[in-house]
């Protein structure tokens, strides 16, 4: 089982880096003594290259997998960073409690849920993961190991939720989980015809259902422009069915990088078609386990590889809800002009949950989710432009998914990123860091 | 279950000790350092243990094994399975060049094995039940010139082994020798990765269920016996010439 410390995906692709695993919580290694900066690595689920440290040296946090204490009453647990969202799950749900939120995937740490401030599709009840985090350890390069909470180190704490792992080393965590009736969710899929009738949707969603989401066929223009399909559920109260079980089935696995022309405008269009006729009513109704509903990409292993070698690119952007609709329809109508073609889109409107970090990206307003397969300038002219209307509208891009963006473009996302920066380690560091702060390889 | 854990800190031992807390045994740990130790056992509080007691020993004094096998067999109020998995891997280029430091070497991994299995051996055999686990390895079988001082080792405690589970199969207790072959685990955290290493979670579930069913000898994952198959094979004058 080789580990290629890659990102998901693969694209850019980071040389010269060392791995240092981190076994013990309580023996962690000497940060001085390496050479260079350091950066957590967890499982490599950041699409870009937030996660890489080139010509760094990478701290391997996967055996931190240890649980610390469960409090099966509150739904309050304490693991070490490593442990896995996956692994977690299988623990939790029988015994009632789920992840407060979840991203897309649930092959990611507890560390980089945090660092990344992940969001899901109940954002506009729960807020950002870092919502529900109650305190965590943090190793500074110095050799401190500091407890922050919301009232204990303070500052820190806002600073590693969303912190992109450059604060420091995040030991352990605690959180609280949320209670659920049973493993299944009660779902709904509603067609919709254009980006209109998402938004009606959507504001008639938000109040009673807890998860929301949306697919978008970005491949359509004209009157298509922005159909998809709604996806909406709540927890089953029916659930714990006998005989039954959620366990995670993986269907697949990616047997190799398929060749780059697989995923093509035709191939992309076919699909899109077959997607949307197959809801055959408007709306359809379903129980079904929490893992098809909240991971169906899990379902393929390696699904990053269908990309090919060359990999792809992630484009998440938020722009404010409140002014108007017509940032989202313009991005749309740009990307179905341009005929690169986005396989997978994913739409949702975000909450007004405050998020907690500095450097958090969810914010009110409606977020898109596109990816583009890698093939040189020709995507990145696209999605410069794309940054263009995405600032306009004073909108802001997910980190956690870039590959590209400028340092411009940064400084209009995060606008505090200065603030920020007073908290980073001086021994830590990224390659997306460096990138989008301008600076040479630092770390001394 | 009543379960002792000899190297409890040991990444494979602990995922070992996993699938035993899932199904809520009671647990003895044995390791060397308390840190460690009480990491370790909060994990398997976690995940269901009846109950973990921990106990620090360095288990190269051969003068503690008596007292940490009757103080697990006083708080657990009996033994019913015990995994034993301590040991260092060593350096066998600095080892060599010294008489002391390869018999230390050999000391760890097979004469401190062979006197808590000869007393774990009395107490199963009285007890005429239960299921007495070591590690053993691949590199046990086969003298390299990289990693003969670990290997002998290993081969003498598989050999111990043969020899105990043939006595202790007249009473019905299991003796099981477990094999594994390249691990990612601190033990090899020096080593570049390839696709031949394995997980010690998906290790760690093999030798439990191994342990349950009372099986002699496991190769852990199991391609390991085709590979050992054909390496114990390789005529000496043509192995002796091969860099291993």
């Amino acid at each position: 089982m080789s580990r290629s410390y890659q990102s998901w995906g693969n694209y850019p692709k980071a040389r010269n880096q060392r791995v240092i695993p981190v076994h013990w919580r309580d023996a962690p290694p000497d940060l001085q003594a390496v050479d260079g900066s350091v950066l957590a690595y967890g499982y490599g689920r950041s699409y870009g290259d937030s996660c890489l440290n080139e010509n760094g040296t990478l701290l391997d946090i996967t055996p931190l997998n240890r649980y610390i204490a469960f409090d099966a009453e509150r739904g309050l647990i304490r693991c070490e960073s490593g442990v896995l969202f996956a692994d977690l799950l299988q623990y939790i749900v029988p015994r009632g409690w789920f992840l407060p939120t979840t991203p897309g995937t649930k092959y990611v740490s507890v560390g980089g849920a945090i660092a990344n401030d992940v969001h899901g599709k109940n954002h506009h009840v729960a807020g950002t993961f870092g919502r529900h985090v109650t305190r965590f350890e943090l190793l500074r390069s110095d050799g401190s190991r500091l407890i922050c909470s919301p009232t204990e180190n303070a500052e820190l704490f806002r600073a590693t939720i969303g912190g992109l792992g450059l604060t420091g080393l995040i030991l352990w965590a605690e959180f609280r989980l949320r209670r659920i009736p049973g493993p299944y969710i009660a779902q709904q899929k509603i067609r919709f015809g254009n980006i209109d009738e998402f938004f009606a949707i959507s504001d008639d969603s938000d109040k009673d259902y807890e998860y929301t989401v949306a697919w978008v066929d970005c491949v359509s223009g004209g009157n298509k422009l922005g159909r998809g399909i709604f996806i909406r559920g709540n927890n089953a109260w029916h659930a714990r069915l006998p005989n039954k079980s959620a366990a995670p089935k993986t269907l697949l696995t990616a047997p190799f990088d398929l060749p780059s022309f697989a995923l093509n405008l035709h191939t992309v269009r076919a699909f899109n078609e077959v997607y949307y006729r197959a809801l055959l009513s408007k709306v359809q109704r379903k129980i079904v386990p929490y893992d098809p509903f909240f991971y169906p990409l899990d379902m393929i292993n390696e699904w990053n590889r269908f990309y090919g070698k060359a990999g792809f690119l992630q484009y998440q952007f938020v722009v404010p809800y409140a002014r108007d609709r017509s940032a989202i329809k313009e991005i749309l109508r740009q990307i179905s002009a341009s005929g690169v073609v986005s396989f997978l889109a994913v739409l949702k409107v975000f909450g007004d949950v405050e998020s907690p970090g500095m450097l958090s990206f969810p914010r009110p307003g409606v977020t898109l989710a596109l990816d583009f397969p890698y093939r040189g300038a020709p995507t990145l002219r696209l999605l410069d432009r794309l940054d263009q209307i995405v600032r306009e509208c004073g909108g802001a891009l997910y980190p956690a998914k870039d590959a590209r963006m400028s340092p411009q473009m940064f400084e209009a996302s995060f606008p505090n990123w200065r603030a920020f920066s007073q908290y980073v380690d001086p021994k830590f560091s990224s390659s997306f860091w460096r990138r989008v702060t301008g600076q040479a390889a630092s770390g001394k | 279950m009543k379960v002792m854990i000899i190297g409890a800190t040991s990444a494979i031992a602990h995922e070992v000790s996993r699938c035993f807390a899932a199904d809520n045994a009671a647990l003895f740990l044995v390791a060397r350092n308390a840190e460690k130790l009480a990491a370790a056992a909060d994990d398997l509080n976690v995940l269901g243990a009846a109950k973990v007691e921990t106990y620090v020993a360095d288990l190269a004094d051969l003068n503690t094994h008596a007292a940490l096998i009757e103080a697990a067999r006083q708080t657990l109020g009996g033994i019913d399975a015990v995994l034993i998995a301590h040991g260092a891997l060593g350096d066998q280029k600095t080892a060599q060049q010294s008489v002391s430091a390869t018999l230390e070497l050999f000391h760890i991994n097979a004469t401190s094995y062979i006197s808590l299995i000869t007393l774990l051996a009395n107490h199963f055999e009285a007890q005429r039940q239960g299921c007495l686990a070591v590690i053993g390895s691949v590199a046990g079988e086969r003298g390299r010139g990289s990693n003969y001082i670990y290997g002998a080792a290993k081969g003498a405690v598989a050999l111990f082994m043969g020899g105990v589970r043939n006595r202790l199969a007249k009473v019905g207790v299991s003796v099981l020798t477990v094999k594994p072959g390249f691990v990612d685990t601190p033990m090899t955290a020096h080593m570049k990765k390839n696709a031949l290493f394995a997980k010690p979670a998906q290790v760690g579930k093999r030798i439990y269920a191994a342990m349950l069913k009372g099986e002699d000898i496991l190769y852990v994952p199991s391609f390991w016996m085709l590979i050992m198959l054909i390496i114990r094979n390789i005529p000496e004058r043509i192995f002796k010439r091969l860099n291993l």
